[in-house]
């Protein structure tokens, strides 16, 4: 379902990812966690080229990009593989002058050009899915933030994309709101959706991560799954992080 | 004494209707159409000027350069009694209204790059992130955004050009204030008339402020109060 070949990402000369190799499988729920800086989060925004890689390869579903020295952004090259993913993202990000409702119909309407009824009654089962049923005419400010990210959830969700990306999409919430995200992000893991998720919330990431990465100072450290990360790491750079989380 | 207050008294409410409509058939127009045409210019400014095209934005900064830097009073002779020289002759109306929609333009394009800058970045990703065009995302969800950051800025520069439309005097239009130094040309009481032509501006100007503050409520719905 995706396929990552030699990523590198730099920022004004400073090189955040080195050659970043990956393959994610249909249906795989895949957890990266890492230090703050290692590059998840660059990792998961090249996913969808939120961020355009310097130099590598991007598959997502059959889209697939190849960024070499003489590659120029064009929009009509890049849409096709965005849209391909659906992104959650730390800071919810939903339109504040729009309902629910209407946050969660905008790209079925605008983008996919579904009539208006058939993109209505979608958003409609989408918030009902993530429990919002009965807040979908309500405007973002009036959302608590697990609610807002929710809708953030249903929004991703309602352009049917071949994955979904989430971008620690709990570190922003009150410890009390955490699980209901989680539990909307569990639900759709169990129903087989391929998800790529950037995490710090560990003990979610054990539970429904089929496989988990470790990525440090813009390299993918140790991959494996979770229980062989959380219990037998085989690097000392894997085990340090994990022994500071603990203590 | 009684006979000067009654004179004056039939000079005010004689000269009460003329003005008004005088005011209500250029000032109003004037204003309106000005404002108007003024907007389109300081929307393709403001996205000139974010644009990441060297040429767009070299133009649209010297424009904002040139008439932010220079008085509305110059700019209306250059463009009324300048341009003949070059065989350019435009109307006095046609003159006033090229003027004001400049100077619009340039001062609120500068309101409307600063609002579309405020609206979060988050924002674009989001929009981005549902397979959104660059366009489609600015025009759905940045500028309804930008829009109600710069309703207040826009709204004083409008009622600003309700008063700035009697500079349009000087170039020979007939508009509200022109019509006023008419009516004292004849009756000498300059203090009585040009009182009462301030009055007139006050009302439109409080009219129109109205209308402000309702729009601005109406954008504010779906904020957080």
């Amino acid at each position: 379902m995706i396929e990552i070949r030699n990523l590198h990402k730099s920022f004004d000369g400073l090189e955040i990812l080195k050659g970043i190799e990956l393959t994610v499988e249909k249906g795989e729920v895949v957890v990266i966690i890492g230090p703050s800086g290692s590059g998840k989060t660059t990792l998961l925004r090249c996913m969808n080229l939120l961020e355009i890689p310097t130099q590598g390869y991007v598959r997502i579903g059959k889209e697939e990009l190849d960024v070499s020295t003489k590659w120029r952004y064009k929009e009509k090259v890049v849409l096709p593989i965005r849209q391909q993913s659906g992104m959650v993202f730390q800071g919810y990000n939903l339109f504040p002058h729009k309902t629910a409702l209407e946050n969660v119909m905008e790209g079925s309407v605008i983008v996919k050009k579904r009539p208006h009824a058939e993109a209505r009654q979608r958003a409609e089962e989408m918030l009902a899915k993530v429990g919002l049923a009965d807040r979908m005419n309500m405007y973002p400010h009036q959302l608590s933030g697990g609610q807002q990210q929710r809708v953030g959830i249903a929004r991703a969700m309602a352009l049917d994309p071949s994955v979904l990306l989430f971008d620690e999409p709990t570190s922003a919430l009150d410890p009390e709101l955490v699980s209901e995200v989680l539990k909307a992000i569990k639900q759709l893991a169990d129903e087989g959706m391929t998800m790529v998720i950037v995490t710090h919330e560990m003990g979610f990431a054990r539970e429904v991560a089929d496989r988990v990465i470790f990525m440090d100072a813009g390299h993918i450290v140790e991959e494996d799954k979770p229980e062989e990360i959380f219990e037998r790491p085989k690097h000392e750079r894997t085990r340090q992080f994990l022994q500071r989380l603990q203590t | 004494m009684d006979m000067l207050s009654d004179r004056i008294i039939g000079i005010v409410v004689d000269s009460f209707l003329p003005l008004l409509v005088t005011g209500i058939t250029y000032t109003i127009p004037l204003t309106f159409i000005s404002f108007a045409i003024g907007l389109f210019l300081a929307f393709g400014t403001a996205y000139a000027r974010l644009s990441s095209n060297k040429i767009l934005y070299g133009i649209s900064s010297f424009y904002v350069w040139v008439i932010r830097g220079t008085p509305l009073l110059v700019q209306l002779f250059i463009i009324f009694y300048g341009l003949p020289n070059m065989g350019i002759t435009i109307g006095p109306l046609p003159a006033a209204v090229i003027g004001f929609s400049l100077s619009v333009g340039a001062y609120n394009s500068e309101v409307i790059r600063a609002a579309i800058q405020s609206v979060p970045k988050g924002q674009w990703e989001a929009a981005y992130s549902i397979g959104m065009t660059r366009r489609q995302a600015r025009r759905r969800i940045i500028l309804p955004q930008a829009i109600r950051v710069a309703i207040p800025p826009l709204g004083n520069s409008f009622i600003s050009l309700v008063k700035d439309t009697s500079l349009a005097a000087t170039i020979t239009v007939t508009e509200m204030f022109q019509k006023a130094q008419q009516i004292t040309a004849f009756t000498y009481e300059p203090l009585v008339l040009y009182c009462e032509v301030a009055v007139i501006y006050l009302m439109f100007s409080t009219v129109l402020s109205t209308l402000r503050s309702r729009v601005e409520t109406r954008l504010e719905r779906y904020v957080a109060k």
